[in-house]
């Protein structure tokens, strides 16, 4: 993979908004940006209620994955290009959810709605609708995806990539800080994980940093390209962000994303946990 | 009914009240509003919480009346805000709280 498989420009989107089988889909935790202004033509998935199970800590499985896309209208051999609020994190997760589902042709928005409205580029109240399909996902590719035990096994041995802010690594704050900070489970990180927040990789309006740039910054952080990894952040939406940056755009193989991530690793009982800022010993 | 699924890291309704369970004696709240050079509130803005090493912590988007709103720690932050009318920053010394900001964007 690359960033030319991988990643769309505004003005490349501007100019496909009508281009048959592209289908722009904005994703976001909360659907509102959608209902007051979206790309032309784009439907919406709610993260929350499309992506995640109602009951089981999960998100959908293969079946619900199916339904999904059918009915939203999205057929095997679209091109999918996915764009959405929170500098494209949720946008991210949904691109390892089409990949993991084994969709052929997925792309993200590169800068998603922010580079968009800052350039001033137009956004639409229409309500989308496209015709249900018969959408047939693969098993889970489980290569991208890391759970507790993998993670456990990989202190001191495989790469671990904490996205969050410092002061969530550091077990300052649980949180990202637009949220209020209350709580349940312990703070700090997986020994030996090294900080490399998510917001690194990224242009302040949302743009991903160059190959090289990107490169400079994780080789810095002593992200070892002979080891596997694992990034993980709170719920699993910015380390995807970090995972397609490493596996998609810089084109490492067995990177996986925790989606179980510190809400998850942070709430176990008996597992080692570091606090402050350096990434502590296994 | 919607069933309780792990809380989510988009930020809430930059304009809603605080909530009722916030222990203001333990929050350090940073909030303020979002003007052009003219005193305009502008909405949609991207403000962006910077800490004391400039380093990325947290994005909201302002809301109608240009509102935004961090929960964060008490210290020194820089408020960065990015608009289709320019940008603009504000540093801030932040106690437990609420800490009022505005920045002005040009």
């Amino acid at each position: 993979m690359s960033r030319d498989t991988a990643l769309v420009s505004a003005e490349w989107a501007e100019k496909n908004l009508d281009a048959p089988g592209v289908v722009f889909v904005e994703v976001d935790e909360d659907t509102s940006a959608y209902d007051t202004g979206h790309i032309a033509g784009a439907i919406k998935i709610d993260w929350k209620t499309d992506l995640q199970d109602q009951v089981r800590r999960d998100f959908v499985n293969k079946t619900q994955f199916e339904a999904l896309l059918s009915e939203r209208g999205i057929s095997n051999d679209d091109t999918v290009i996915l764009y959405g609020g929170n500098n494209n994190w949720f946008a991210a997760y949904a691109y390892w959810y089409f990949k993991l589902y084994g969709h052929r042709d997925v792309k993200l928005l590169d800068g998603g709605r922010k580079k968009w409205e800052l350039d001033a580029r137009p956004l639409v109240t229409d309500t989308v609708t496209r015709p249900a399909t018969q959408y047939v996902a693969q098993e889970p590719d489980t290569s991208i995806r890391a759970f507790r035990d993998e993670v456990v096994a990989a202190i001191g041995t495989k790469n671990l990539v904490d996205v969050r802010s410092p002061d969530e690594f550091a077990g300052r704050l649980l949180a990202p800080a637009h949220l209020p900070q209350e709580q349940a489970q312990r703070a700090g990180h997986i020994p030996t994980a090294i900080s490399v927040p998510w917001s690194k990789a990224a242009n302040e309006d949302g743009t991903f940093r160059s190959d090289d740039e990107l490169r400079r910054i994780y080789g810095d952080a002593g992200l070892d390209d002979g080891k596997d990894t694992i990034a993980y952040c709170r719920i699993g939406e910015r380390s995807s962000h970090t995972w397609f940056v490493l596996q998609e755009l810089l084109g490492h193989r067995n990177v996986k994303n925790y989606d179980g991530s510190w809400t998850e690793y942070g709430s176990l009982v008996g597992v080692p946990v570091a606090l402050g800022d350096e990434p502590g010993e296994a | 009914m919607t069933a309780p699924t792990a809380a989510g890291c988009a930020a809430p309704d930059q304009a809603a009240p605080l909530p009722a369970s916030l222990d203001l004696e333990k929050e350090t709240v940073i909030t303020g509003i979002v003007r052009s050079a003219g005193d305009e509130a502008v909405s949609g803005a991207y403000v962006r919480l910077l800490d004391s090493t400039g380093e990325f912590t947290a994005e909201v988007v302002t809301s109608a009346a240009g509102q935004f709103r961090f929960f964060a720690a008490p210290g020194s932050w820089t408020l960065r805000a990015l608009s289709r009318h320019g940008n603009g920053d504000t540093a801030v010394t932040a106690g437990r709280g609420i800490n009022e900001v505005s920045v002005t964007v040009a």
